[in-house]
């Protein structure tokens, strides 16, 4: 059996790496010490900065000769700007940042990752008066309760009726690049809703040519807010801010990014390229700290969640209530009020390999963006490798796994098996629209989809 | 903003008041009234607190602030026991290191946790004073020459005309990206964020010091003017002999007005650029939206109001230390 074998393989690996340490005592002063060692981070209050808060918490960056101080930033553009000029030396980031970033949309500065934050950990909310309006159109379970997941085929003939009505119809998303964004366009697309093009080659970066749901930028923070004072009906948005809205009565919950993809690549801890070169020791120490806070987060079965959303929701790192936390990061989500449901995933930090930077994962954010005209024009395949390696740096975190089982910090059966990774995931299926997703092949991905860009297209 | 709106002289009641003075009378005026007019501030506070619940919160009450005062002051408590043992750490780490590395230069850092809400007050005050004094330094100079020279007053005129009105706000975005160009230490003195506040206070500053010194400057009686020139005083001599004990009253009515306006920009500004302060902890606070949240706001706006009075007395104070002409100022 391949579960036998791998075991069999993770004991050989280890049992090798405590005589290589009984050899050589395994100090730290193998790997160099960091030679930049006051470090400021940046994070949005979003449960999925965890790995940063434990990390601080816990005494991993000091372990590694890091003093770091965590700061909260107001938008995701703020600490975009913060990372490249300097104010930061690295952030919590959208994982399209750093790929945009490096690409030129937006602002342009060279930014990799060396490693992935964490898989899932988003949701998107409607209003109460729009809940009411799509309810009947989705299927019930015996009990009463709706059946999972909703697609967006349920919210259609709302949105078929504002149209109609000529009243615009508002989302909220994060920013032009994030996660939410390509959820968001994703769910609507696939239930037959037109989220807009970009066209950045004639200037127009809002995102809602040809949109039937106009998307706009709004913080995390404050979407319920923002929904509550009737500028957008729903948005998508990471943890807490799905749940406050059940709590306050605000919105729904209707489906989890987890349904529209599961195990879907989220976060990233973003550095500049040149941070990286001109402090290799300190970019590998991160990432040694990072990687264990990651595995703390998710060590017996979520064992030390409880302690995580302690920790979280003090008012320096997410500052919401302990309740509305710990919703999501224990393994459950409320959707309407009282409809608690399990969802052991919604947050992962470490299993299924979740923190190694995948050049795959890289590239279905650059099909996204070529899908909705980010990426106005027509790119070979090699360009989307090529681009995805030189923001994704596996190199950097297999340098970091390595350190970490030389001294017994970790396993490698915890870790890809960096002698055969490619960086490329099997392609991956769980997708609510049943498309498959190959990252060896971005250009046919992008031809699979009814509504989007293809190949040749341009506006 | 007219210079003279501060300096209305007494009522002669008042004066009468003073002068037969009575125990029982100034301890109502001073003591019981002040009092009745707070406690009737907190009574309807508590009232229309109660009745607003809206679905993002409830808004806080006198009790709930006065109990997050008390949160506040232990989370400084507690963070003050978390930076000693992070020091401990620190010296325990170095000592290794140095045990292993013998050329490395140990070095302590400062304690890498969050400013708590006390630490954010002093930093606030530092900030909004080492921005006024820079103002100072700039604007009186700046005042008296505009005040002793009519050409350059002309020269200068049009550009602080056109300047005074502008918020000091939307400045700093200026201020910002001119400040991350130019000052690019690695190892730097102050922070950018420090920098970037001070400078936006400065800025809001200048204007009414200017204006007030050199209406100030200009406005000397013509005798003493006079008396300079019989006397052939130097220039400088006659700058500091009669221009500047002369426009006193009125360089420090236009610091006492700018400082005033520094304060409320400092909040301000800090909210928006997110740099450390009393403004950083209510937006910090506003995005959290913990159930806490609102009457750790209004805490921080309670100290703010606090702050400010406080500042415009001190102020008061040394405006009356400095100036002979008493009766031209009262409150």
């Amino acid at each position: 059996m391949k579960w036998t074998q791998l075991f069999r393989r993770a004991a050989i690996t280890v049992g090798l790496a405590s005589t290589l340490g009984l050899a050589t005592p395994a100090t730290s002063a193998e790997l160099g010490y960091p030679e930049k060692e006051e470090l400021t981070f940046g994070f949005i209050k979003l449960t999925d900065m965890a790995p940063i808060a434990i990390a601080y918490e816990k005494g991993f960056f000091e372990d590694e000769g890091l003093y770091v101080t965590i700061e909260a930033q107001a938008n995701w553009k703020v600490l975009l700007d913060g990372v490249i000029d300097g104010r930061l030396d690295g952030a919590h980031m959208l994982a399209g940042q750093p790929i945009a970033a490096t690409m030129g949309f937006g602002t342009k500065a060279e930014i990799i990752t060396p490693f992935s934050m964490d898989l899932n950990g988003n949701g998107i909310t409607v209003s109460n008066e729009i809940w009411e309006q799509m309810k009947p159109n989705i299927p019930k379970m015996d009990n009463g309760l709706p059946v999972h997941p909703i697609k967006a085929d349920a919210l259609k003939p709302v949105v078929e009726k504002y149209k109609a009505a000529g009243k615009p119809f508002n989302m909220g998303m994060v920013f032009p690049v994030s996660t939410h964004n390509y959820e968001l366009r994703y769910w609507l697309a696939a239930g037959g809703i037109h989220p807009g093009y970009y066209a950045p080659h004639k200037g127009d970066i809002s995102g809602q040519i040809d949109a039937d749901a106009l998307l706009s930028v709004t913080p995390p923070p404050q979407m319920p807010a923002t929904l509550e004072a009737g500028t957008i009906y729903g948005y998508c948005v990471g943890e807490p801010w799905n749940q406050q809205a059940v709590f306050k009565g605000i919105g729904v919950p209707v489906v989890t990014d987890y349904e529209i993809w599961k195990d879907n690549p989220e976060k990233v801890f973003g550095i500049t390229k040149a941070f990286a070169e001109k402090y290799p020791n300190t970019t590998i120490r991160i990432t040694r700290a990072l990687i264990r806070a990651a595995m703390w987060l998710d060590e017996n079965n979520n064992a030390n969640r409880p302690e995580a959303v302690k920790i979280l929701s003090r008012s320096n790192y997410v500052g919401a209530d302990y309740e509305v936390i710990a919703n999501s990061m224990t393994g459950t989500f409320e959707y309407e009020k009282g409809d608690k449901r399990e969802v052991p995933d919604f947050n992962v930090f470490f299993r299924y390999h979740a923190t190694y930077p995948y050049y795959s994962d890289a590239i279905w954010y650059l099909t996204q963006m070529r899908r909705w005209g980010q990426i106005s024009e027509d790119k070979s395949d090699d360009w989307y490798k090529e681009m995805a390696a030189k923001v994704y740096r596996p190199d950097i975190y297999r340098a970091a796994a390595e350190s970490l089982i030389k001294d017994k910090l970790a396993s490698a059966d915890q870790f890809p098996d960096f002698s055969s990774e490619d960086g490329y995931r099997e392609p991956q299926t769980h997708f609510i629209d049943g498309i498959v997703y190959n990252g060896q092949k971005p250009n046919e991905y992008i031809g699979k989809f009814p509504i989007g860009l293809k190949a040749g297209q341009k506006l | 903003m007219t210079s003279s709106s501060l300096s209305i002289s007494k009522p002669a009641s008042w004066k009468l008041s003073l002068l037969d003075n009575n125990l029982f009378n100034s301890a109502i005026r001073y003591v019981a009234v002040p009092l009745t007019g707070v406690l009737v501030f907190l009574l309807l506070w508590s009232a229309t607190a109660q009745n607003i619940d809206t679905s993002l919160g409830k808004f806080p009450g006198p009790a709930a602030v006065w109990e997050q005062f008390g949160a506040l002051y232990q989370e400084h408590e507690r963070s003050r026991e978390k930076a000693a043992a992070f020091y401990e750490r620190q010296e325990i780490r170095n000592a290794e290191r140095l045990a292993e590395d013998p050329g490395y230069q140990p070095k302590i850092r400062d304690y890498t946790g969050k400013e708590t809400f006390i630490d954010q007050i002093f930093t606030s005050l530092i900030t909004v004073m080492s921005g006024f004094l820079l103002a100072v330094a700039i604007a009186i100079p700046l005042g008296i020459a505009t005040g002793l020279s009519r050409t350059l007053s002309s020269a200068i005129n049009p550009i602080i005309q056109i300047f005074k009105p502008v918020s000091p706000l939307a400045w700093l975005p200026l201020v910002t990206m001119v400040v991350s160009a130019l000052y690019t230490s690695t190892d730097p003195l102050v922070a950018k964020s420090f920098l970037n506040s001070m400078i936006t206070v400065t800025l809001c500053c200048l204007w009414p010091m200017v204006i007030n010194t050199s209406v100030g400057v200009a406005g000397i009686e013509s005798d003493l003017v006079n008396v300079s020139k019989v006397l052939r005083l130097s220039p400088l001599k006659h700058v500091q002999k009669i221009v500047l004990p002369a426009s006193v009253p009125m360089i420090f009515t236009g610091m006492r007005l700018s400082l005033g306006v520094a304060w409320m920009v400092l909040i301000a500004a800090e909210m928006l650029a997110q740099n450390p302060g009393l403004g950083k902890f209510v937006w910090d606070e506003f995005q959290n939206g913990s159930s806490d949240s609102l009457a750790r706001i209004m805490a921080a706006v309670i100290v703010i109001g606090v702050i400010g009075f406080l500042l415009d007395r001190a102020m008061l104070q040394l405006q009356k230390l400095a100036s002979w002409d008493k009766d031209s100022i009262t409150h």
